[in-house]
């Protein structure tokens, strides 16, 4: 009994322990990798799907999402870029990359990210050569983290058609009713665009009323949310406005990209 | 300690002795996980397969376990076990897998599996140990079924996602009754099943702590 209990045997125990288990959880995690990342892919595809407004129910994802063309945007020229291959471009990991990125003044980050990156990958959903669907990818920090998602907008680069997170940590039942579908509902149709052609999404507090010439561009907030949705409110504006795909937008109203 | 046979250790713990009814451990993610079926039953296999293989890892080492940091070596050993669970979700079950978020990361810290493998891994043979791990896991499940099969069929007309009752808001009769989608609703529930079983087994009501004394005469006449 009392060997047990010396010093010696308890560091060793300890030790051994730590080691048998370490290998263990690393093993799994090594193992496991492949298929969770192709299940983050699976899932970012199927989001890109839903906030275009298409069932995914029982079908398959990769088949759906073949529909899409993926392109790389230019955010400073707002033009299409070609010398990047949409398929293996990581926009998340080129935010941090500093030849591929810049720092955000304190004014301009709206969205509070730091960097932006300087190519973005969209998705377009096209019908006989015309658009009908863009997907564009937003994130922007929240209350707690920074929430990655996706705004669908129709062919004329204004009215919302759709959006969705895809990855936020934000508090399960308040914050984290970003996920609830009739609260995502509530952005379809809405308009991006003043008159000035000032990216204007405003999430309100008080009820919408129709006559209101501003309701087009409000959204009924989430309730106990108000940090939450202050960063989706200043995200989609960052992301819609000048320094994110407002100049890729304008460009192609005007049809010229 | 009575000696008890391997069939009694995984029959007993599902209604004889319930973790979640009679021992009242592992509430806190009965609750949270029980708003539907589906993800009430991953939660069960994760909790039933994490106590079934803490019990019998610290079975297997009980006699080399210093007294002094046994406890830090359970919750080693349960942590890495949650962990290994947490990632096969993760790669084979991915939608429920954020559905249960952090719950599942949460099962180190329920009760149940902390308090069998003190109780009962610490004084047992593996073979022993691990089947109490399961019928702990299944007592376990049985009250969290059962309450989420109430839950979703009540509050959303479903079970495991195939419609029961056709919803007003869909055109059927049934009205919702979104309490049920609620965490207190499980509390609720939890407590009926509890008042059922210890109906039918009047052996499980504990003896109150305290009688309240009678009143004496004087006292009643002072009124």
């Amino acid at each position: 009994m009392s060997s047990k209990e010396s010093t010696k045997k308890t560091i060793t125990v300890a030790l051994l322990l730590c080691l048998v288990c370490s290998v263990i959880v690393s093993g799994a995690a090594v193992l496991l990798r492949p298929d969770q990342i192709a299940n983050k892919a699976l899932d970012k595809k199927s989001n890109i799907l839903l906030a275009a407004g298409i069932e995914t129910e029982g079908q398959d994802v990769n088949e759906l999402f073949s529909q899409f063309t993926v392109k790389i945007v230019d955010l400073d020229q707002g033009v299409y870029d070609t010398s990047l291959d949409p398929n293996s471009f990581d926009q998340r990991k080129s935010a941090k990359d500093p030849k591929l990125s810049e720092e955000l003044s304190d004014d301009e980050d709206l969205a509070n990210i730091n960097r932006r990156e300087r190519y973005a990958t969209i998705y377009l959903l096209e019908k006989e050569g015309e658009i009908e669907k863009i997907i564009l990818p937003v994130h922007g920090y929240g209350l707690w983290s920074t929430l990655y998602g996706f705004l669908a907008l129709e062919g004329d680069a204004n009215t919302v058609a759709g959006m969705g997170f895809y990855e936020h940590a934000e508090t399960p039942g308040l914050g984290g009713e970003v996920d609830n579908p009739r609260w995502k509902s509530s952005w379809i149709g809405k308009q991006i665009y003043n008159e000035e052609g000032k990216s204007s999404i405003k999430l309100v507090k008080t009820p919408i009323v129709e006559s209101d010439p501003m309701s087009v561009h409000k959204i009924d907030s989430l309730s106990g949310a108000t940090l939450t949705a202050v960063g989706v409110e200043n995200l989609f504006n960052f992301w819609l406005g000048e320094k994110g795909f407002g100049p890729f937008l304008a460009n192609l109203r005007e049809g010229g990209v | 300690m009575s000696e008890v046979g391997p069939k009694e250790v995984i029959v007993q713990p599902i209604f004889e002795n319930n973790p979640i009814a009679l021992q009242i451990l592992g509430i806190c993610s009965a609750l949270a996980v029980t708003s539907s079926l589906q993800v009430t039953l991953v939660m069960c296999v994760a909790l039933t397969t994490v106590c079934a293989f803490s019990n019998l890892s610290i079975s297997l080492i009980r006699n080399h376990i210093p007294g002094s940091i046994r406890i830090i070596v359970q919750m080693i050993i349960i942590a890495s076990l949650v962990i290994v669970v947490d990632q096969v979700l993760k790669a084979y079950a991915y939608q429920t897998s954020k559905q249960l978020s952090v719950f599942v990361g949460l099962i180190i810290t329920n009760c149940i599996v902390m308090g069998r493998a003190e109780a009962f891994a610490m004084k047992n043979p593996p073979g022993l140990s691990f089947l109490d791990g399961i019928g702990n896991g299944l007592g376990y499940s049985v009250i969290l079924i059962a309450v989420a099969v109430i839950r979703e069929l009540f509050g959303s007309g479903k079970l495991l996602g195939i419609e029961i009752f056709p919803l007003v808001t869909e055109g059927g009769w049934y009205h919702a009754n979104g309490l049920m989608l609620l965490p207190p609703s499980a509390f609720f529930i939890i407590g009926l099943l509890i008042w059922a079983l210890r109906s039918w087994k009047p052996k499980q009501v504990e003896a109150p702590d305290y009688k309240l004394a009678p009143q004496s005469t004087a006292l009643r006449e002072a009124h």
